[in-house]
């Protein structure tokens, strides 16, 4: 955390060319077909929003803003070491044992990783090199930046900050995010969505890879933050900068994503009406009301490139924010949309208060990354087409 | 003779004594009635909203007579408009203005002044604006787009709706900026009911206008938010560097309240719009 000043500044090559791999779906990998549950069990209605009041409420009083609304003021992380879907012998509520181990876990790999190289060490192989990580059972936060990264190696600790904690809502450490359906999995995507997945693939299969700029994705090319950080859903990257910055004020609660300084604007109020159809902004158009003491946003119209698990142009997202504490603001959000998955889903997260400055996410004015992989590309080519000429 | 010279000067200290009490008095008498009633949160004036500059700024911060182009090039008879602006026509003219630096002209160093008409010359290749980069301070504020004003008891943001720029403005200093950037840091406070921001740590790449004025890393801004009725803020930035200008200058105009119906902040995330433009050549396959 200490590094945040530095590593804000902007994109590096490295953190480029990883993004791409990190897309909606890459973000929260399926480990096998295992969907059994273990672990301990609750059900979802055991921690809603109205009962997330934590032991320490007592001492705390609901914060309000000056019309009466609780206050959601501050800068807050979502970071977490807890993913959106369950992973196979994991339950809603992780035991004592398994949040031991995640958290331990990632203690160690993190004080491996800072450990000192060896300046005698050989020049990596050609092609590069898996680098080591202790021995033991990898989280997945280590195996999304071991797949990011490739043999090329990504990024090193310094840039990493994914979050040292499993998610914890009313006190109990969650082993995910989707509360339902119960199995903690995204349900099955439509077989209309299954077609459009299709379409899509072959389309891009048209093309090599690295032919063209709009073929590479939303966050290597700058337009949104890794994964669904600005949202919504706004979900953590497991990666760094899972910042934001809330401003309420009469008529409108502002969220500022730090990755990509992507600003949602929510209008409150009565009698407010999502635009027409062919008006679909970047992260939708957000129009917020207050249920006694919870900030509820529905989002529609999302922009067409905006495929949140490959939504379609019927994507409804619904959240709701609670505050649960002096430091916590409950998040819980269900996605809805019939023409892409088999059943509405909701899951639960958290934004948990963080003390760390938000800083400028220049992606775009620093994105060297693009332009350097698409020229790697074109000399490849050039490379390729005089071996064929003058063949050895 | 006596009496005379003594009503003289009775007279004449009535006449002190009335323009002394005039001189307060009448600037009292003019402030409360005076100006209209502004809208406000917690005591201050409430600047909550979508705001816009009406003037030609962002073309040239100084006075500047309307002409075909930013890019000419040399013409048999007069210069012409460069090649790559040429087919916008009217729409790639330049509006004429008279200019919102106080004084007239910035007061550039030689070499500042040398660096500006080299910006001048390659506006089309270096001008931050043409390729979607962050427009920084004072810029952002003149850019013709609209951007918003979020202010709480306990927070006051802007964002602007060209390239989706934000700053989030410190109620408390958090000391000096830890890196330069874009849009900077800045350090909010009232003075009485003017919002004064205090606007450093800049990176030395963003420019004032399309006309290549431009600064170091040194620059400083301090930016004087005064409402002076609900739909009006005067707007002034008074913008130091040591590195390219030979003392502190001002620039002053008018932000206009949005007021048609509806009025929202557009989004406009041009990163995408300038891929071609950035990139373009390097597709496998240029589009010709």
């Amino acid at each position: 955390m200490k590094y945040r000043s530095v590593l804000s500044i902007g994109t590096l090559a490295v953190a480029t060319a990883v993004v791409c791999s990190l897309g909606p779906v890459a973000a929260a990998p399926r480990f096998g077909g295992n969907e059994s549950s273990g672990g301990g069990q609750a059900t979802p209605a055991a921690a809603t929003a109205q009962k997330a009041a934590p032991a320490t409420a007592k001492l705390w009083t609901m914060p309000r803003t000056a019309d009466g609304k609780p206050d959601l003021q501050g800068t807050w992380s979502n970071a977490t070491l807890t993913p959106l879907e369950r992973l196979p012998g994991q339950g809603l509520i992780l035991t004592d044992a398994q949040t031991a181990q995640i958290e331990n876990r990632t203690k160690e790999v993190a004080a491996f990783r800072d450990a000192p190289s060896d300046p005698n060490r050989p020049p990596p192989v050609k092609g590069g090199e898996d680098r080591p990580l202790p021995p033991g059972e990898p989280t997945f936060i280590e195996r999304i930046s071991a797949s990011a990264g490739g043999k090329v190696g990504g990024y090193n600790n310094f840039w990493l900050d994914p979050g040292e904690r499993v998610l914890r809502i009313d006190g109990k450490p969650r082993g995910a995010m989707v509360i339902d359906p119960p199995d903690g999995r995204v349900p099955a995507l439509t077989p209309e969505a299954r077609t459009r997945a299709m379409q899509r693939a072959a389309r891009t299969k048209a093309f090599g890879e690295f032919d063209h700029p709009e073929l590479r994705g939303l966050a290597e090319r700058c337009l949104l933050s890794f994964g669904s950080n600005a949202g919504p859903p706004m979900v953590p990257n497991y990666f760094y900068n899972n910042n934001y910055q809330i401003v309420q004020t009469k008529d409108h609660v502002m969220i500022m994503t730090e990755m990509v300084h992507d600003v949602r604007i929510i209008r409150m109020g009565a009698g407010l009406e999502h635009p027409p159809k062919p008006v679909r902004p970047w992260l939708g158009d957000s129009i917020g009301r207050w249920d006694g003491d919870t900030l509820v946003v529905e989002t529609t119209n999302f922009h067409p490139q905006q495929q949140y698990r490959g939504a379609s142009e019927n994507l409804k997202i619904t959240e709701r924010f609670t505050r649960a504490g002096p430091d916590q603001i409950l998040y819980r959000f269900t996605v809805e949309d019939p023409t892409t998955f088999v059943a509405p889903w909701t899951a639960e997260s958290a934004f948990n208060r963080t003390e760390e400055m938000i800083y400028e996410y220049a992606c775009h004015e620093g994105n060297y990354a693009l332009s350097n992989v698409l020229s790697g590309e074109r000399s490849k080519e050039k490379r390729d087409a005089e071996k064929i000429k003058k063949p050895q | 003779m006596r009496n005379t010279l003594r009503n003289a000067l009775l007279a004449l200290s009535g006449a002190i004594f009335m323009a002394v009490v005039f001189h307060t008095a009448l600037p009292v008498a003019g402030q409360a009635p005076a100006g209209p009633r502004l809208p406000r949160l917690g005591g201050k004036p409430d600047l909550n909203g979508i705001w816009q500059a009406m003037n030609t700024a962002n073309w040239d911060l100084e006075a500047h007579a309307a002409r075909p182009a930013l890019a000419m090039r040399p013409g048999p008879i007069v210069p012409v408009p460069a090649k790559e602006v040429l087919a916008f026509g009217a729409v790639g003219a330049v509006p004429g203005g008279m200019g919102v630096v106080e004084g007239g002209e910035i007061p550039y160093t030689p070499e500042g002044l040398k660096k500006k008409k080299e910006n001048q010359d390659n506006w089309l290749t270096r001008d931050p604006e043409i390729k979607c980069y962050l427009p920084g301070v004072p810029r952002a504020n003149y850019m013709p787009f609209p951007f918003q004003i979020f202010q709480s008891d306990k927070a006051f943001a802007i964002a602007y709706e060209f390239a989706g720029a934000y700053r989030n403005v410190y109620l408390k200093d958090p000391g000096p900026p830890q890196v330069d950037s874009w849009m900077g840091q800045s350090v909010g406070r009232w003075e009485g009911d003017t919002f004064v921001i205090d606007a450093n740590g800049f990176i030395d790449q963003s420019w004032f206008d399309r006309s290549g004025n431009h600064h170091s890393e040194a620059l400083k801004v301090t930016e004087r938010y005064t409402m002076v009725d609900p739909n009006h803020i005067n707007y002034e930035a008074t913008i130091e560097d040591k590195n390219v200008f030979t003392r502190p200058w001002k620039i002053s105009f008018p932000l206009y309240r949005r007021m048609e119906k509806g009025a929202r902040l557009n989004q406009f995330k041009c990163v995408e719009f300038v891929e071609e433009l950035m990139y373009g050549h390097l597709r496998k396959t240029p589009v010709q």
